[in-house]
């Protein structure tokens, strides 16, 4: 293990093959999070629209699931990149091609994004499902609308019955941020690749991409376990002792 | 949208498209075979009671779980070969073959997520069982073989197979590595025939198709074998 090699200069760009490595991990985390918003908005309406009686919300966000979910990411991130400027009219189909700028990382972004969508949705939705139907009835007898139900009731306890399994989604979108590298964005597992194929320290740079993908799992992991703590709902599903 | 569609470039590869796709559910069906005989054993060793075994399983399961899939088909592609070329002594070793190396990856990067899911169908499985085994005389290999196992799989048929369709999905980023999987073999026509579209639509639609309808059985097996409680 010789890790000297970081600090020589980069074989284009000016840099040191670290600062490649801070390049990737820059972009890694920007894919990641730029997704994130997404996935958790459309996430959580379409995990709502789930939840509803209501035949004409419900069967919308359900096939979206069905969708998305059953199809690979990386298909879909070859679908966004590649299909849909080609399919879009003309005029926008053009704009995407030659005027957007950064078009890799947009169509990562909205491929992660509208991916993770559909897995944060059923996170969302069985979250809401599994608060007993009492306590809705309960509401509705003390006067409460439904959109009320859902305001003071049904959100609030079921986004804290799903921050364990929405934070293993969190986690999980940094690990597929990783297969933006086949539209060529140049996040941390392509740099890694890329060193390993300009110094030959092959067995160094994974070692220490892998040891980044560790440190950010154990960092969002204790962060969630701080928030958890702190929007606990004392005696409540999920505080455990 | 579809005036300019060329549907006979599928027509023409499908044989070629066949073999990716054979080669796809190949290493899906070996990769989960392979990946639950591995996930049982480090289920068992994460439920060790000696925290010598318990350790290295959770060390183990907790870092392949924080490492993206690519990064590891990455890191087998450079490994696989460097040990080859130990275990033979040979320095000119030619190594496995890319079906191998991917099958290699693939089966230890899937045991440890079957691994969680033997655990928790492990220790779904009520304490009395295995004491009343005890009571009877099995030793630990005979009540885990005969009593805990049979019980915990049956819980967890419909969750392995779920976890097996995200393999199928995952196998398309051995394109990563240039291999020919069903998405691999889409690739390469669209670009060797400039038919984007069509290909990545259609590998979509098949991806689509077989996944919905697996997940529809699954869906189906569940209501049929959940025990009676």
């Amino acid at each position: 293990m010789d890790f000297g090699f970081l600090t020589q200069p980069a074989f284009s760009g000016g840099g040191t093959y670290f600062d490649w490595v801070l390049s990737g991990i820059k972009w890694t985390m920007l894919v990641s999070v730029c997704a994130w918003i997404i996935a958790f908005t459309i996430g959580s309406v379409l995990g709502v629209m789930r939840t509803t009686k209501l035949r004409w919300l419900y069967v919308p966000a359900a096939a979206y699931v069905e969708l998305f979910r059953n199809i690979p990411l990386l298909v879909q991130m070859f679908i966004w990149y590649f299909v849909i400027p080609e399919i879009v009219p003309k005029a926008l189909g053009t704009w995407m091609k030659q005027g957007m700028p950064m078009p890799e990382f947009w169509s990562a972004v909205l491929a992660l994004g509208f991916y993770t969508a559909s897995r944060v949705a059923e996170q969302v939705r069985s979250g809401i499902q599994s608060i007993p139907a009492g306590q809705t009835q309960a509401a509705l007898a003390t006067g409460l609308t439904m959109p009320q139900v859902y305001r003071h009731l049904l959100l609030p306890m079921g986004y804290r019955i799903v921050i364990p399994p929405l934070t293993s989604e969190f986690l999980t979108i940094f690990k597929n941020s990783s297969v933006a590298l086949t539209i060529g964005v140049l996040e941390l597992t392509a740099q890694a690749r890329t060193i390993s194929e300009y110094t030959f320290r092959t067995f160094e740079i994974f070692t220490l991409a892998t040891i980044v993908y560790v440190l950010i799992t154990m960092a969002v992991t204790v962060l969630m376990q701080f928030v958890e703590t702190r929007v606990r709902v004392p005696g409540y599903v999920g505080t455990g002792k | 949208m579809f005036s300019g569609f060329d549907f006979d470039v599928i027509q023409r590869t499908l044989p070629y498209l066949w073999q990716g796709m054979l080669f796809s559910l190949g290493l899906t069906l070996l990769a989960m075979l392979g990946g639950i005989v591995l996930g049982t054993l480090l289920a068992l060793m994460r439920l060790s009671g000696n925290r010598a075994i318990s350790l290295p399983a959770a060390a183990y399961v907790n870092l392949l779980r924080s490492t993206p899939l690519i990064l590891v088909i990455f890191w087998f592609y450079f490994l696989v070969p460097i040990a080859v070329k130990q275990f033979t002594g040979n320095p000119y070793a030619s190594g496995i073959g890319p079906f191998y190396s991917a099958l290699i990856a693939f089966t230890l990067f899937e045991a440890a997520y079957y691994c969680e899911i033997i655990r928790a169908g492990i220790q779904s499985v009520p304490a009395g069982q295995v004491h009343a085994a005890q009571a009877l005389g099995l030793n630990y290999p005979q009540a885990t073989l005969l009593v805990v196992l049979p019980q915990a799989f049956r819980n967890m048929v419909p969750i392995l197979l779920t976890q097996g369709i995200i393999l199928f999905q995952d196998t398309s980023l051995v394109y990563v590595v240039g291999l020919t999987d069903f998405m691999g073999a889409a690739s390469k026509v669209a670009q060797r025939d400039g038919r984007l579209v069509e290909m990545y639509l259609f590998a979509a639609l098949v991806y689509f198709i077989l996944c919905f309808s697996a997940s529809y059985f699954v869906k189906r097996l569940q209501l049929r074998i959940t025990p009676p409680r």
